[in-house]
């Protein structure tokens, strides 16, 4: 309710500022310019409002980056994230240095030739000169972006078979994932939705050999260090598989099936000694207090991110990155596919 | 058809006699005059920027306060709310309103609608657009279209919910979310009637282009907004087409039990007989017009800032040429980049690669338009109207958004970045907010042509700074949202506790952004009243170059009440001076495209 208030005083506040405005027309001296065309007072002004406004968007800038830079994701979890991340910083101080620059030479040059009547402005139509330099430079900038982009797209995106990577279907539904291990032979099983049935749920064909081995289960463990390839299936509409900390994504497609690989490096206790996180959950957990939720513990997960239907706000799937002993373990205890089948 | 329209106005202002009699029907409603179908664009794209903007200011409350009880939700949305407290389905439902209203409705058409119809013709001295008939059949589709979108917010299930991308199979089936059902129906009509009216007003603006410049103006003599427009006008009849048949092939699916999009799906407990198709395919159809469609958006923006700043800075715009070869580019190079929507849809990765190169390419023409304005800033004489302030505002968010595309044009990059809240910050700062601020900028500028009176500056002054500031304050928030990896179309993020210290920065965009919104009722206000009480404008009052400064004040069917004016030079020269340094026409920093070479005027351009 207090929220209410809030927003109802805010409103309150801009109509009053509207209202004054107009009161403030009303009472300018009839023999004021009413042309309505910016005047040298106007020019004046509104020049060196542009110059406070470049000092508005440099300290939101900086507040920005200053406060909210702890929200953001820590490092990578991946090997490939470690390079993502990366590109990623070389990426943003490159944009910020040309956002500082120009944004600084727009609001400067808006306030330093404010209008003043009879001064002349220069006749200045063209430099070649000028032009061919910032062409060439982000050409240049760009074409090194390009390279170093397109060296790590294809190195992320193509699977290296000889690793032996493990193989995982995640299957996707309205709205809910399922994590299907290949098993012994690391081969899936055929599955079309043609042969969802019973507790079948994600129609494997129990004909197949491959099959028997597999395990379906609801939360997803992976050994750290292993390359892990997903194997991306949807039932219903399109999905996608976003593993924020992984640096990880790839969509969902019903009628096909989309992969990615990754390699997780940190494993989940790890992670939540990492500094970041341990500041970051504080925070989280002052805030669950104040409000009367249970405290927070990290994990990792994988969400949904394309838009599929009412609770896509809420598909999620926990992911836990430890040992190679403790994977094998949990995964030891898992039923295998051929032996739920027959259980029936 | 062109010539039976045109030819009358041609003769009966020769005898100054009066134009037929026109009803009130032919005048205001069905008219052919292109200056009344501008205002009819532009006053039907505000009214559906009202309800766009009301609608983001109702989900982000959502967002900011979650699962909250609000009465306004109550009053607006009624059974959408139960007890106040706004459903997910219609969160996604004014998501996909508000995105399809202000991409489509407002910008495309309320922006380039307006000015193109306004524009054209006056700046390169035609009497009226090439056909006046079909010009007023775009606009009742466009009408038509309005009408039925809005319709659709009433039906039982609710309107479509599935993103204005509607990517199937989420919009293709009822069974997956409500608004898939008659709500999509009718999105894909109204749809269709738009695209029909955009096709109609495209060919009339470029054959119009073509054919009816007068005597003189060549097109290197054009101004820059018509550049725009023209390149904007073929882009639109290019890729709209194919939206028109994806939506088409859409429209089989649903009804027809055709799989173009569909295939292996498994709803409601059976197997749907659909097999063989490809939602892929449905995202290559919609973002070969998707991504033209973003650059239909903000070519007219820029091309409308070209002609503003140069005329407030009393200056030639910088490296004209230049910035002809630069639309010319983007135009060509925004057809081969949509595949930077889909690097990680499931395409070969191969595809991105080739995408990331394109999309990089197009980078370098933006680039070159922003520093040409900044350069024609500087040793201007700057005056500072409203709508020139818009215009430094469009290129500082062109700025601050075109930037961040570089990292979302980087497949890599976009991996994870993707379909976040940095994208949602991203493509409202570059498109979203320049193309309102060229809209703007244009309403402020060509006010006094359209209505004949000037809107009040100061009222403009308010309205800029609060826009400038609350802009920034919503949008450069949101990138981090996004670098903390939270998803867009989510109606809350309580399901994560990992982002429950998001919660600050939700309350801080959506502050900012209510207070964006009602400072817009100050221009709202400023607009229609202007209208009535607005102080009479003279006939140049920004003291510019452009032929439809030498039209009167008083509208007339023709535009010219004499002959068409001839041209005699480009439309930028502003503060030229002989070799003696004294102004070309003393005592006036401004010539006119329709004044003859001065003697010892030295030809500097064309
Ligand atoms: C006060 C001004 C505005 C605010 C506060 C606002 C806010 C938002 C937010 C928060 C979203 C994302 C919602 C979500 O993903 O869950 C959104 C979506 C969108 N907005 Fe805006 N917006 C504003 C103006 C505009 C303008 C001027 C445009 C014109 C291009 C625009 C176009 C879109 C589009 C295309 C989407 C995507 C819709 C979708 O995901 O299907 N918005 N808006
Ligand atoms: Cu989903
Ligand atoms: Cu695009």
């Amino acid at each position: 309710m207090t929220v209410f208030l809030v927003i109802i005083v805010l409103a309150l506040l801009a109509v009053t500022g509207w209202q004054i405005s107009k009161i403030f027309e009303l009472s300018k001296s009839p023999d004021a310019d009413t042309s309505q065309v910016a005047n040298n007072k106007d020019n004046e002004n509104q020049g060196k409002l542009m110059m406070g406004f470049a000092v508005f968007l440099y300290l939101l800038m900086f507040y920005c980056f200053w406060t909210f830079t702890n929200v953001t994701l820590p490092d990578a979890a991946s090997e490939h994230g470690g390079k993502y991340d990366n590109l990623m910083l070389i990426s943003m101080l490159l944009i910020m240095f040309v956002q500082i620059v120009t944004q600084a030479l727009l609001h400067y040059f808006a306030y330093k030739y404010r209008g003043e009547a009879g001064k002349k402005a220069l006749f200045y139509a063209d430099n070649d000169k000028l032009e061919f330099i910032w062409t060439i430079i982000p050409v240049i900038t760009l074409a090194g972006l390009i390279i170093y982009g397109l060296f790590t797209w294809t190195d992320i995106m193509s699977v290296n078979e000889d690793e032996d990577p493990l193989v995982v279907e995640l299957y996707a539904q309205q709205f809910s994932w399922t994590a299907r291990y290949a098993g012994e032979d690391n081969t899936l099983g055929e599955a079309n939705v043609r042969f969802i049935e019973g507790t079948n749920t994600l129609g494997v064909d129990k004909e197949d050999s491959y099959a028997q081995d597999d395990k379906v289960v609801r939360e997803l463990h992976l050994p750290v260090n292993r390359p892990v390839l997903f194997k991306l299936r949807s039932q219903d509409v399109l999905h996608s598989a976003y593993f924020p900390h992984f640096r990880a994504q790839m969509n969902v497609v019903p009628g096909m099936i989309t992969q990615f690989g990754f390699t997780p490096t940190v494993t989940t206790e790890e992670m939540r000694n990492n500094g970041d996180i341990v500041d970051k959950v504080e925070r989280i957990n002052d805030i669950r207090r104040e409000n009367g939720d249970d405290s927070y513990e990290f994990d990792y997960f994988l969400l949904c991110n394309k838009i599929c239907g009412q609770a896509h706000y809420n598909m999620q799937m926990k992911v836990i990155v430890e040992s190679e002993a403790d994977y094998e373990a949990w995964l030891a205890e898992q039923a295998t596919f051929g032996e739920s089948m027959s259980e029936e | 058809m062109s010539a039976v329209v045109n030819a009358p106005a041609h003769d009966h202002h020769e005898d100054h006699g009066h134009h037929h009699k026109q009803t009130f029907i032919s005048k205001y409603i069905f008219s052919f005059d292109h200056k009344m179908v501008a205002k009819q664009f532009l006053i039907t794209g505000l009214l559906m920027g009202i309800v766009g903007i009301g609608m983001s200011i109702l989900f982000r409350i959502q967002l900011a306060w979650p699962e909250q009880s609000f009465a306004i939700f109550e009053a607006l949305l009624g059974k959408w709310a139960p007890d106040g407290v706004m459903t997910p389905n219609i969160y996604l439902a004014l998501v996909t309103i508000h995105g399809t209203i202000m991409v489509f409705f407002v910008l495309t058409a309320g922006l380039s609608g307006t000015f193109s119809n306004l524009l054209i013709p006056l700046q390169i001295g035609a009497r009226d657009m090439a056909s006046g008939f079909m010009n007023m059949l775009s606009y009742w589709l466009f009408f038509l279209a309005c009408v039925i979108m809005l319709c659709s917010l009433f039906v039982e299930a609710g309107p479509a919910s599935s993103g204005w991308t509607i990517y199937p199979p989420l919009s293709a089936l009822p069974q997956a979310i409500g608004g898939s059902g008659m709500g999509m129906t009718l999105w894909l009509v109204s749809m269709a009637l738009f695209i029909a009216s955009q096709l109609l007003g495209g060919i009339n603006y470029i054959v119009t282009v073509i054919n009816l410049r007068t005597k003189g103006m060549s097109m290197t003599r054009l101004p820059l907004t018509i550049w725009a427009f023209f390149v904007t006008a073929i882009l639109g009849l290019v890729s709209f087409p194919v939206l028109l048949s994806a939506a088409l092939l859409l429209i089989m699916d649903r009804s027809f039990g055709t799989s173009f999009f569909l295939s292996d799906i498994f709803l409601d407990g059976e197997v749907l007989s659909h097999h063989g198709g490809s939602p892929v395919l449905f995202e290559h159809l919609f973002w070969f017009l998707g991504h033209p469609e973003v650059y239909i958006v903000i070519l007219p923006a820029l091309g409308i800032t070209s002609e503003v700043v140069a005329t407030n800075s009393r200056k030639p715009i910088f490296g004209y040429r230049a910035m002809i070869a630069s639309i010319l580019a983007i135009g060509f190079l925004s057809t081969i980049v949509w595949g930077h929507h889909m690097f990680v849809s499931g395409m070969n990765p191969f595809l991105g690669s080739v995408f990331t190169f394109t999309t990089l390419l197009i980078a370098i023409p933006s680039a070159v338009k922003a520093f040409n304005y900044i350069t024609t800033l500087w040793k201007g004489n700057l005056q500072m109207n409203p709508g020139m302030l818009f215009s430094i505002g469009l290129v500082s968010t062109f700025i601050t958004g075109g930037l961040t595309g570089i990292i979302l044009g980087d497949s890599t990059l976009d991996i994870n970045v993707h379909d976040t809240y940095f994208v949602v910050a991203h493509f409202h700062l570059v498109m979203g907010i320049s193309a309102l601020y060229g809209l703007f900028a244009g309403v402020y500028h060509w006010y006094p042509k359209m209505f004949g009176r000037m809107m009040n500056k100061n009222l403009g002054y308010i309205h800029f700074w609060v826009t400038a500031v609350g802009a920034y304050g919503v949008f450069f928030p949101m990138h981090f949202l996004g670098m903390a990896g939270l998803p867009r179309r989510y109606y809350t993020n309580t399901a994560f506790p990992y982002f429950d210290d998001l919660a600050d920065i939700n309350v801080i965009v959506t502050v900012c952004a209510i207070i964006t919104a009602l400072v817009q009722l100050v221009f709202i206000y400023n607009f229609f009243a202007s209208m009535f009480y607005g102080k009479k404008a003279t006939m140049n009052p920004w003291k510019s170059n452009t032929l439809e400064w030498t039209t009167p004040v008083e509208h007339i069917h023709g535009n010219w009440p004499g002959e068409l004016p001839v041209v005699y030079r480009w439309a930028y020269d502003y503060s030229k001076t002989n070799s003696d340094g004294e102004y070309v026409i003393t005592g006036q920093d401004y010539v006119p495209q329709n004044i003859p070479m001065q003697e010892n005027e030295e030809d500097l351009h064309h």
